[in-house]
């Protein structure tokens, strides 16, 4: 496949919550290397775009392609290059880090490498907290957990509902960082956040939910 | 389309369901207990309630234990779908590029191993209990292996439809107990049979259809509602 031609792209998209219509004919591409930034205020819509993504959710109307196939069509072979983060970590509270990435890995239907799995942990910080079960870490330490669960399963898109809550200030930067590092690898992102994000050199598209302008973000 | 049963990705992800939740289970045993607890005391309480008569507590000593161990199963089911669904988890589980049928069947055999097995062990001590003969006993342990999965695919189902809604435990009770009334009914009436001496083999055979007739419906329509629920 040629370089620039969209991977994801969304046609004429409309989403409703119970009667109410949140957007409509939204349209948006999105190629190799590029980043969509979805703001919009609370209850605009945000989530809801992304849950459209990943698939959970079903458009009211409109069609979500990938490699010009509906992801509808396509799903096995659309979630095996997905990989969503959401509000919820998905991170279990009796199991430890290194066990929480052994499952997310095999439910993901693939072979666990160890090694690489506490290499990623201990460069999110994670190296003094291998053997402690989820529950006694910290909301931002069980948020690495999650981020190391995202790096590990080497997807092509990523899509990230506020990736950056309950992150401290280096993680922060690490998370720009890892951003940076996919999309320049040829990865594709979709993000949600309120935070002013630090991504020099990236291809940033704006995409604002909703009808409710805010200022604008960094 | 899609890749074709029996893969190798997809034998580790029906294994990484079962390993997951079996590993979850040995770490919260209080949760498991409690649902063996629960079989053992509701089974209890009928001698003490009804009187030590032999021949009555023979007589209703088969529905009793067949009644207890839905109820048990009952209990356990609320949660077999709830707490993957508040942490997360479910959604990446279903996110997976795996078919969400195989989740859903390995989220009913993880159940069945974890709470349909152990009252497979304590139902000869309960069957003593009841005076029921070592007959009667070995022909309830049968139905109950045939039985005790048919709990655990059917009430997937009402897990997966009650996820997410305020009072599901309850709803999903009343859903569930309509549907467990054919296992109820052959369950029970194999060990009667053998007590009137009329055989088990019948109701046993029924038993068996119901199973299989569960094992390849109730998964698909788990999965549909498990993704109903999550939109």
């Amino acid at each position: 496949m040629s370089e620039p031609s969209p991977q994801l792209s969304v046609h004429d998209l409309a989403c409703a919550r119970g009667d109410r219509l949140l957007f409509k004919g939204m349209e948006f591409s999105l190629g190799p290397g590029e980043l969509l930034l979805v703001q919009g205020g609370n209850g605009q819509g945000k989530t809801s775009l992304l849950r459209l993504l990943t698939g959970l959710a079903r458009p009211e109307a409109g069609e979500i392609r990938w490699r010009g196939a509906p992801i509808h069509k396509t799903r096995e072979a659309y979630h095996a290059e997905m990989l969503y983060l959401g509000h919820a970590n998905g991170v279990k509270d009796d199991l430890n880090p290194v066990e929480n990435l052994r499952f997310a890995e095999g439910l993901q239907g693939r072979a666990f490498e160890e090694e690489r799995a506490v290499g990623l942990l201990t460069r999110l910080g994670l190296e003094r907290c291998l053997d402690l079960p989820c529950r006694v870490l910290s909301f931002g330490q069980r948020r690495r957990v999650a981020l190391s669960a995202l790096l590990l399963a080497d997807a092509r898109l990523w899509i990230l509902d506020e990736p950056l809550t309950g992150l401290d200030v280096h993680a922060v930067a690490l998370m720009e960082g890892l951003i940076r590092d996919h999309l320049n690898g040829g990865g594709l992102a979709v993000a949600t956040t309120h935070q002013a994000l630090n991504l020099e050199g990236v291809k940033v598209q704006r995409l604002l939910v909703g009808n409710v302008a805010i200022p604008e973000l960094a | 389309m899609g890749r074709p049963w029996g893969s190798s990705s997809m034998t580790r992800f029906l294994l990484a369901v079962l390993r997951r939740d079996l590993t979850l289970a040995a770490r919260r045993r209080g949760d498991w207990l409690i649902a063996q607890f629960f079989f053992v005391m509701v089974a209890s309480l009928f001698p003490l309630g009804v009187g030590p008569e032999p021949q009555m507590l023979a007589r209703i000593g088969p529905g009793v234990l067949w009644v207890a161990a839905t109820l048990a199963s009952l209990l356990s089911l609320a949660r077999l779908f709830s707490d993957d669904h508040q942490d997360g988890s479910l959604e990446h589980m279903v996110l997976s590029p795996e078919p969400t049928v195989l989740l859903v069947l390995g989220k009913s055999l993880a159940h069945w191993l974890i709470y349909g097995i152990p009252l497979l062990a304590i139902a000869p001590v309960l069957g003593l209990q009841f005076n029921l003969s070592w007959e009667a006993i070995m022909v309830l342990e049968f139905s109950l292996l045939l039985g005790t999965p048919i709990l655990s695919l059917l009430g997937a189902v009402g897990a997966a439809l009650t996820l997410g809604l305020r009072g599901g435990g309850v709803l999903l009770t009343l859903l569930i107990l309509p549907l467990y009334v054919p296992a109820l009914i052959f369950g029970a009436g194999a060990v009667d049979g053998v007590i009137a001496g009329t055989g088990a083999q019948a109701h046993l055979s029924l038993l068996g259809a119901f199973l299989i007739l569960s094992l390849m419906i109730a998964p698909w329509i788990a999965a549909a509602s498990l993704r109903v629920s999550l939109e």
